[in-house]
């Protein structure tokens, strides 16, 4: 049974207070606290396991191996992949960064295109423009429909002759729409396109299976789903992986190599896994992924879809506040007051002791598509309760945003 | 300073600069100004600064862009503060201001408005939008005296 009060137990971050009032953290979409099994198991292997992996004969380092490949192959079970398909970067960034340089920057040439949308991360946006200089590739952007969807139909517009990736977020961090990602999978291969999904707000939010959506790959980080900072996942059907280069190398990639220069690699995925890896960061991943399952990702996604509908019904019965993506699926609002500055009422909430995001939320090129210059975010996370959200939303009903300026 | 100002003054002070700034203006001969871009990256603000000196004078202040209520205020009290006085004066004034901001002792009188800003310090996030006029100003008149003494 999903029991929110009992789950929230185990977050140590609920002691917090901030600006001496209760916390209500609704900032889930840029990271999320960690379960204290979470914290114990990094802290298990400094404690006492601390050793490389790979690299010893000895007990302490056969169990660090063993760690790893248990969470090789629980993250594989997670997403439904292979074990061998399973990459540890540092996060999502690292994950896209190492498509884009290992097998974009390989398999791209002049003239290929590149698709994405407008809505895309930093993080999703800025690689693919350094390849597209590097191979003399285009970039261009499918257009989301008025309300902020991508839609098939769009993208079939939008894909020629031309088109050899489409990279795109499977959510979208500002407007939480999900893409109809079969259907793009399945009309891009059918033209040679390879799929290459952003899945950092997905893969937290909504029971994921690679092989059913047939991405070919996949990234997202750790920290947005209860884990530590620093450790994140690419996905990589077996036979690209097969084909992509490594974007660093080092130790812990190579079987061997030589005075001659001659190098031979590991076989994926070690051989995307140059230097000593993030062990605490991949013992953080395991407690997270086993805290995870065991709620159960289709309870996670029910009751957050609860949560935001409880908040959106309450928003719209304040006339001074806009909602920017009502329809949205994923437990995002994204909404203005009306008269104040993000940053403004951001600041007022602060000093509520609630924390919600304002800005452009790292999707700048989406500012001509809101018209506004930023918005505010509220995202929440299964630990949060309708109970947090009332608080919210009396807040949002106070006028004086000033107020926190004043002397007490 | 609550002393001096109730918060229903400090209200509208912030938002008359806000709503009708007295300083924010579209400048068409930016060649006649010593001009600044400032922004921040953890809030919205994008704004300019207009400078015009004669001999140790400010002559005029100005800034244009888009800010939130507490750059748009704090900027367009600064440029009042700073007009016709000497570039050692403004100084003096922009230094009192970042002691207030740092919760420092500071000469209230030579703030006038500016003491509106008293407690910004207590919201982190936006200590950088209060000052974010005051330092590019700074900057301005600083590196302008170092280009003279070359
Ligand atoms: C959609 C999306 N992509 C990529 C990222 C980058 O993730 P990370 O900073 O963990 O690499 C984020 C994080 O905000 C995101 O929301």
């Amino acid at each position: 049974m999903f029991n929110v009060n009992e789950i929230r137990k185990k977050f140590p971050m609920f002691k917090v207070k901030m600006q001496g009032k209760r916390l209500v953290f609704f900032d889930n979409a840029a990271t999320t606290f960690k379960p204290i099994t979470v914290i114990n198991n990094i802290n298990k292997y400094y404690v006492l396991q601390t050793s490389n992996s790979q690299r010893g004969d000895y007990d302490l380092c056969y169990n660090v191996d063993k760690t790893i490949l248990e969470t090789r192959g629980l993250v594989a079970k997670f997403i439904n992949a292979k074990t061998e398909e399973i990459i540890f970067t540092s996060g999502t960034t690292m994950s896209i960064n190492l498509v884009a340089f290992g097998y974009g920057m390989y398999f791209l040439k002049s003239g290929d295109e590149i698709l994405l949308t407008e809505a895309e991360h930093a993080s999703n946006v800025l690689p693919w423009f350094n390849i597209a200089k590097i191979t003399g590739a285009k970039i261009k952007f499918i257009p989301l429909t008025k309300d902020g969807r991508l839609t098939i139909k769009n993208v079939k517009k939008t894909v020629s002759k031309n088109t050899k990736i489409i990279a795109i977020a499977l959510v979208t961090n500002v407007l939480g729409f999900y893409v109809p990602i079969k259907e793009i999978t399945l009309f891009a291969h059918s033209k040679n396109i390879i799929v290459i999904g952003d899945g950092a707000q997905y893969v937290p939010h909504k029971r994921t299976n690679v092989l059913d959506l047939d991405i070919d790959f996949l990234s997202f980080s750790a920290h947005k789903m209860c884990g530590p900072t620093g450790i994140g996942i690419l996905y990589g059907k077996k036979m690209l992986l097969e084909k992509m280069n490594p974007f660093l190398t080092g130790g812990g990639m190579n079987d061997s190599f030589d005075i001659k220069k001659n190098v031979v690699y590991l076989d994926p995925p070690e051989k995307f896994e140059a230097g000593t890896l993030n062990i605490a960061g991949i013992f953080g991943l395991k407690a997270a992924i086993e805290f995870l399952m065991k709620i159960g990702m289709k309870n996670i996604e029910e009751y957050e879809k609860k949560l935001r509908c409880y908040a959106i019904n309450k928003m719209k019965k304040n006339k001074n506040i806009v909602i920017y993506n009502m329809g949205a699926e994923a437990p995002i609002i994204t909404f203005n007051k009306k008269n104040v500055f993000a940053q403004d009422e951001a600041t007022f909430l602060n000093s509520r002791g609630i924390a919600v995001r304002s800005g452009k939320h790292c999707a700048k090129m989406l500012d001509a598509f809101l018209k506004v210059a930023a918005t505010l975010r509220v995202s929440f996370c299964f630990y949060n309760t309708t109970e947090e959200i009332d608080i919210l939303i009396d807040a949002l009903k106070e006028d004086n945003f000033l107020d926190v300026y004043y002397s007490k | 300073m609550s002393t001096t100002l109730s918060n229903e003054m400090i209200k509208q002070i912030m938002l008359d600069h806000y709503q009708n700034p007295t300083y924010k203006k579209k400048i068409s001969d930016r060649q006649n100004y010593i001009v600044l871009h400032a922004r921040s990256h953890n809030c919205i603000d994008n704004i300019h600064i207009y400078l015009k000196t004669n001999n140790n004078i400010i002559q005029q202040c100005f800034w244009d862009g888009e800010a939130c209520v507490i750059t748009a205020s704090s900027t367009d009290i600064m440029c009042g503060l700073v007009i016709n006085k000497t570039k050692k004066e403004a100084c003096q004034i922009i230094e009192e201001y970042f002691k207030m901001i740092e919760e420092k002792k500071f000469k209230e009188d030579i703030l006038q408005e500016a003491i509106v800003f008293v407690n910004v310090s207590k919201q982190l996030a936006r200590v950088k939008c209060a000052t974010i006029g005051f330092n590019a100003l700074y900057n301005m008149i600083k590196s302008e005296a170092e280009k003279n003494n070359a």
